[in-house]
């Protein structure tokens, strides 16, 4: 079984220091360090472990700035076999429609049974990439995975898809393209011999020109969204701290939501 | 005249009108007063009718597409082709829908097949000859304001950013129809399996009581439970009460669970470390139960009771349930 995931660098949210430039709004990448968006650990660990059960091997697609080799080597030493990084001057600045479009056209020649992506990013969040890739590519979508479960005799896989009231379970024909989510299992950490294997493994990089993106418009320059301003919002209140004995705290709480008219 | 603001009116799995769907149409219509442009909205399910006439409370004029293969297959691909297919004969100039899980895999089906950009995760639409959208990055870190730099695209709302408002004259329905194949591959609806607990979204509560580590496992959470149940709001979760297995992942909140704005958040045991903040530090209202006065959360909760959450909380349980009598 061969599984393509779609990984994404993301400034570290434990760092807390995420910003954007000033002159052009654009998210100021070289501000904190980057690590593998939590997302799509959550589909690679998923794609690990179906290779682990059914054999093959898991590739890395990513679209990104160019010190992505360093993030994605962290993503090959949790165990993928091998990456493809889409990178280029023209895609900084690029909109969701260009990143739909050039991660399609990057993953369309390679061959797979699963191609898997993570819910959505923790810088963007937009979460409509996955969906529009498989549009693209004529793949059938199955989103939101708490589980995944291949028959690779009969072709299909299954997916337990979450819902506000429980979940739905999917059943398409392979290839497909399935969205990750945590309910698929904690990440593994990659192992000192995964980090030294990490090194040698093929990470093969592309320019946009190397990718059949088609004569659609993609980077920077046609993006179809523009960020006029961006402020910090107002703090918020001192904290009122309450260390009376549980029934006047409780008192006081309960007070403290009537008056806001909460309750 | 303005091009028309459509609204995806989004469906639940018994076939009524999804609640975001109502906020969505209520922020529509005022923009297309602004406008000076048509508002419709767009139901496509297999029997469209139950949500493209609530739909009508809120907008002037309702889209009902009756799609047969959207009863037993994955609504995603199937909606979002339909609703592309009908951009391409009506030509809107925009396209507002949910930021959740359904709103989403439309959002990018119809960006993908109709070229247009999207603006995610709105918690404000202004109007300035196009849609001027506010939104939350970085967990509530900045607010950004953007626009098109197009004359069409597509807007994920999410919930609360607005108090749904009928119109004051419900508008009518009128069925219509696409031509053309599903060219998408269709995806099978195997079953449906409900779980007891997550009666609606999280994400639209307007209450939301939610419990971490320090509630110390399953029978903690009832806790949780019955002080989310006594001021009528739904029960949230750290990461890792989720990991530990005490509460099912939809209930799970921050960086790899679902971002909400309700008005209250109480939050017992839950430290406020980055990636649970980041979920909930937009909500109106923080109060927070902790023992540890050094937790991140007791700097931007608006109220912490330092104490045991333990006694703290069927303490609140019974200040409540004097003051309902």
């Amino acid at each position: 079984m061969r599984i393509v995931v779609l990984v994404k660098p993301v400034p570290d949210t434990a760092s807390g220091g995420e910003r954007l430039r000033p002159d052009d709004w654009r998210l100021d990448r070289a501000a904190v360090p980057a690590v593998v968006n939590a997302n799509d650990e959550y589909a690679l660990e998923a794609a690990l472990k179906l290779t682990e059960a059914h054999g093959g091997e898991v590739h890395l697609v990513s679209m990104a700035g160019p010190a992505a080799p360093e993030t994605m080597r962290k993503a090959l030493a949790m165990g993928a076999a091998s990456g493809t990084l889409v990178t280029d001057d023209a895609l900084a600045g690029s909109d969701v429609v260009s990143t739909t479009r050039v991660l399609a056209a990057a993953v369309r020649d390679l061959e797979y049974d699963l191609l898997l992506a993570g819910a959505d990013t923790s810088d963007g969040g937009a979460g409509v990439v996955p969906a529009g890739v498989a549009a693209l590519l004529g793949l059938p979508y199955l989103s939101y995975a708490a589980k995944i479960e291949p028959n690779p005799d009969a072709g299909t896989v299954r997916v337990n898809r979450i819902t506000p009231t429980g979940y739905e379970v999917l059943e398409g024909p392979m290839p497909a393209l399935i969205v990750a989510t945590q309910a698929l299992g904690e990440p593994r950490y990659p192992s000192l011999k995964g980090i030294m294997a990490a090194r040698s493994k093929s990470l093969e990089t592309k320019a946009l020109a190397d990718v059949a993106a088609g004569d659609a418009p993609v980077g920077g320059a046609a993006a179809t969204t523009t960020v006029l301003d961006a402020t910090a919002p107002p703090p918020r209140a001192a904290t009122r701290v309450i260390r009376e004995p549980a029934d006047e705290a409780a008192r006081q709480v309960v007070a403290f939501l009537a008056e806001r008219r909460i309750i | 005249m303005a091009g028309e603001i459509w609204v995806h009116g989004e469906v639940t799995a018994d076939g009524s009108l999804a609640n975001i769907s109502t906020e969505v149409a209520t922020i529509a219509r005022t923009l297309a007063e602004a406008a000076g442009a048509a508002v419709v909205g767009v139901v496509v399910a297999a029997d469209p009718a139950a949500a493209a006439s609530e739909l009508a409370r809120f907008l002037p004029r309702v889209l009902a597409v009756s799609e047969p293969a959207a009863a037993d297959h994955a609504a995603g691909a199937i909606v979002g082709q339909r609703l592309a297919a009908l951009i391409e004969r009506d030509q809107p100039a925009w396209l507002l829908t949910g930021a959740g899980p359904d709103g989403r895999d439309v959002a990018g089906v119809v960006s993908a097949l109709s070229g247009w950009g999207v603006l995610v995760n709105a918690v404000g639409v202004a109007w300035d000859q196009g849609p001027v959208v506010t939104m939350s990055v970085f967990g509530g870190k900045l607010t950004t304001t953007s626009r098109f730099a197009t004359e069409h695209g597509i807007v994920t709302v999410r919930p609360n950013a607005i108090e749904a408002a009928p119109a004051v004259q419900a508008g009518s329905v009128e069925p219509t129809t696409v031509d053309g194949e599903l060219t998408l591959p269709k995806v099978r609806v195997v079953d449906r399996v409900a779980e007891a607990g997550a009666a609606a979204p999280i994400e639209e509560a307007r209450i939301i009581v939610a419990g971490g580590r320090g509630v110390g496992g399953p029978d903690g959470f009832k806790v949780v439970e019955e002080l989310a149940e006594a001021l009528g709001g739904a029960v949230g979760a750290t990461r890792a009460a989720v990991d530990a297995g005490w509460i099912p992942y939809a209930q799970q909140i921050g960086q790899t669970g679902k971002i909400v704005k309700p008005a209250l958040y109480l939050a017992l045991g839950i430290s406020g470390a980055i990636q649970h903040k980041v979920g909930m530090q937009t909500a109106e209202t923080i109060v927070a139960v902790n023992r540890d006065p050094d937790s991140p959360i007791a700097e931007f909760a608006d109220v912490v009771v330092i104490g045991d959450l333990f006694e703290v909380a069927p303490a609140l349980l019974a200040a409540l349930r004097t003051r309902a009598g």
